[in-house]
């Protein structure tokens, strides 16, 4: 086991995956010799050549159109948009292409070999165009794949089995965690499986739910909750698209109360999905209403950020309300 | 010192803009409405076989259409697409290619799929949308596509295909990458063919595609076919400056312009352009112009938007009478014998429609296949449900009911 931040495990995971396969490409903007603006690709370029890892024209539509080509023909297709805030100039791309190639053509053709990855989230000072969490856009688009990891361990293990799913894939990456975040990584390949969540903690009085940059912020709230006496549970839900809606079943029935929490705005986003389900089929089970601490309705702002932001103070409020409901 | 802006600089003191339309790129043409080869033309390399297999693929596309057209109208099918007017285009550039080179059409270009064999039987399918049909009786009539044949399942969103091209192109060239050095051979074995209207030049896709073949040189055949149309609007309306031609040369792709009702002068610039993509391994562009005879689609009338003496005047340039003369000039076709051969095909065409007309809707299960490689748990959740509302209320949907397993 090595000490690896994210973007050392993400790349780590990408150079395993340019050996598995002489025809893997990566590309995107700025992603060659200067290894990403984030430097997530560095080294690769000088490793598997210019043709295998290369800058692109600055067209994200062009970016995945030419990924669907490259996947359809059956070459891994490792795409980075620059920002996730960048990625709506490749939506058609993606969501009216990548997610319907097997299904129009009745498993004729499939770009199973796509893998997009993308920096999403706030926390680098980057107002509107830097820090926007556009999961949910995609999260109702059949036939694509979400995944959002938390911790370099998990970013290792989920993207090489996102690079290995027969099916697209966009990997949301936490920027702000990319040298934030420190951990043991193995050095070695290994997989994490999509659409299995992790109960990170246990505890019995409340489960807490997020994902990705979120996680810190709802362990942090726990803490709080914890020393006022309340029993957490914790469950990162790694995968948004498919979500495993079994594991947070079985522990609300256990606790009786949720609260989920996400950067991108409450309305219409992916806590509002999970917080029907969880209605539905813990009805019976809930103490009190499912809490959401999320984004509000607004684009993500500069100067007011922490205001804006759901962060572990907020969450602690929700834990609250929903204990004492 | 190198040049960073990738230029090199033709420094002038005069004060000068270029025009727009000043490169007036030139359309290459060989062959005479009266099927004559024409004087400064090289005589075509096209052999008798390759040239009668384009006829008969024209000649039954022709045939196809106006049936499948005719059928709509009857309320048989719920849409159609003809290639009326541009068969020389399509079927001649289909012809130039090898059989196992990639084509991602843009939706008009059946006569490339019969080319490469895709039989009656297998449009009926895909028109009823039944159960044999390859997309699973998914998307709407025309949207063919097949695997064996090398050839794209149609996307409707328009342009799409264009920097998907560029992409597959580029991993047909990265197939004969040298695994120690890095670097590619010289040589490919195999191109793609992009097919596209006017109207989707304008569509950001084409620029991506176009500006990223060009960039990382991708073994792509960009054939834009001009028709003079996108729907109602007219072309003058959707591009200005010298055609889409220019737009290749503004690119830095090698480009040609062809009369597309011309099958010589396609075939041989298809030709020319493969071999070009497969020894520098760069993109081509072919500007096809050629006249929409038809309407768009069933669901078009140009009637409102173009005027009779127009469509007679492009009706007296057709195609297809145009290669006919040749051939006869040849002596490789005999009249009598293509009013048989026509006849039989109007036979068979009518034949395989009454079958694929009864041949049963896919499966329920087809509902949920195929969106991923294995339903994801949410989805198979949704069709048990399903499964058990129809069974409840099986007289509801008659289609499914009686073979749910």
């Amino acid at each position: 086991m090595a000490k690896m931040n994210m973007l050392h495990a993400i790349n780590s995971a990408l150079d395993i995956s340019m050996a598995e396969h002489p025809q893997a490409c990566i590309f995107g903007e700025d992603v060659g010799y200067f290894g990403g603006v984030f430097r997530a690709t560095s080294g690769l370029q000088e490793k598997y050549g210019k043709h295998r890892v290369f800058n692109t024209p600055l067209t994200e539509q062009g970016i995945l159109g030419f990924a669907n080509g490259l996947a359809a023909f059956g070459a891994p297709a490792l795409a980075e948009i620059q920002f996730a805030d960048y990625i709506f100039p490749a939506f058609d791309q993606i969501v009216n292409e990548s997610a319907k190639f097997r299904y129009r053509s009745g498993n004729e053709f499939n770009v199973g070999n796509l893998t997009i990855r993308t920096p999403y989230g706030g926390g680098i000072a980057g107002g509107l165009y830097h820090s926007q969490s556009p999961e949910a856009y995609f999260a109702h688009t059949p036939g694509l794949k979400l995944v959002v990891p938390r911790n370099p361990y998990q970013a290792k293990g989920l993207l090489r089995a996102c690079i290995k799913d027969d099916n697209p894939v966009i990997f949301f990456e936490p920027k702000r965690l990319y040298r934030a975040s420190v951990g043991e990584v193995p050095e070695e390949d290994y997989t994490i499986e999509i659409g299995k969540a992790e109960v990170v903690k246990e505890g019995s009085d409340i489960t807490l739910l997020a994902w990705g940059a979120q996680m810190e912020i709802i362990e942090q709230a726990a803490v709080k909750a914890e020393e006022a006496g309340i029993s957490c549970e914790i469950i990162d839900l790694r995968s948004i698209l498919p979500w495993d809606a079994e594991t947070l079943i079985k522990s609300v029935t256990k606790t009786g109360r949720l609260v989920v929490s996400h950067e991108a705005p409450i309305t219409n986003g992916f806590g509002a999905e999970i917080a029907a389900t969880i209605q539905k089929e813990c009805f019976l089970h809930l103490e009190s209403p499912i809490e959401r601490v999320c984004g509000l309705d607004t684009p993500y702002p500069l100067a007011l950020e922490k205001e804006y932001v759901p962060d572990a103070l907020k969450v602690f409020e929700a834990i609250k309300k929903s204990v004492e409901f | 010192m190198t040049n960073p802006n990738n230029i090199s600089l033709n420094i002038s003191h005069a004060l000068e803009f270029i025009d727009g339309h000043a490169l007036n790129i030139p359309t290459l043409k060989i062959l005479s409405e009266q099927g004559d080869i024409l004087d400064g033309a090289t005589k075509s390399e096209l052999d008798k076989e390759t040239a009668l297999k384009i006829y008969s693929t024209m000649r039954f596309i022709r045939l196809l259409d106006e049936r499948m057209q005719a059928a709509q109208r009857q309320g048989r099918i719920s849409f159609y697409m003809q290639c009326l007017g541009e068969e020389a285009a399509i079927t001649a550039s289909a012809a130039a290619l090898k059989q196992d080179d990639m084509i991602m059409a843009q939706y008009r270009e059946q006569a490339a799929l019969h080319y490469r064999g895709f039989t009656l039987e297998q449009f009926m399918n895909q028109l009823f949308s039944n159960e044999k049909d390859l997309g699973k009786g998914r998307q709407m009539p025309v949207h063919y596509g097949s695997n064996e044949l090398h050839y794209l399942t149609i996307s409707s969103p328009l342009g799409t295909q264009i920097p998907q091209a560029t992409g597959y192109a580029y991993g047909q060239k990265l197939k004969h990458i040298d695994k120690e050095s890095g670097e590619l051979n010289s040589e490919i074995d195999n191109v793609t063919i992009c097919y596209f209207g006017e109207g989707a030049a304008s569509e950001g896709d084409f620029h991506a595609g176009l500006n990223m073949a060009a960039v990382h040189k991708a073994p792509v055949i960009f054939f834009a076919r001009n028709n003079g149309y996108a729907i109602s609007t007219p072309a003058d309306e959707q591009f200005k400056g010298d055609g889409i031609a220019a737009r290749g040369v503004g690119y830095g792709i090698k480009t040609i312009r062809v009369d597309g009702a011309d099958t010589l002068a396609v075939y041989e610039a298809t030709k020319k352009a493969r071999e070009i993509a497969v020894t520098t391994g760069e993109p081509v562009l072919i500007e096809s112009i050629a006249y929409r005879l038809g309407a768009h689609s069933t669901s078009d009338d140009p009637s409102g938007y173009r005027t009779k003496d127009e469509e007679a005047e492009f009706k007296n340039n057709c195609p297809v009478a145009r290669f006919k003369a040749w051939l006869l000039k040849q002596n490789w076709l005999d009249e009598k014998e293509d009013e048989a051969i026509k006849d039989k095909i109007r036979e068979e065409i009518l034949a395989a429609l009454k079958v694929a007309e009864k041949v049963q809707k896919p499966a329920l299960e087809e509902l949920v296949s195929d969106v991923y490689d294995t339903p994801i748990p949410a989805l198979q959740k949704q069709y048990e449900e399903l499964k058990e509302h129809i069974k409840q209320y099986p007289d509801a949907y008659p289609i499914t009911a009686g073979r749910i397993k």
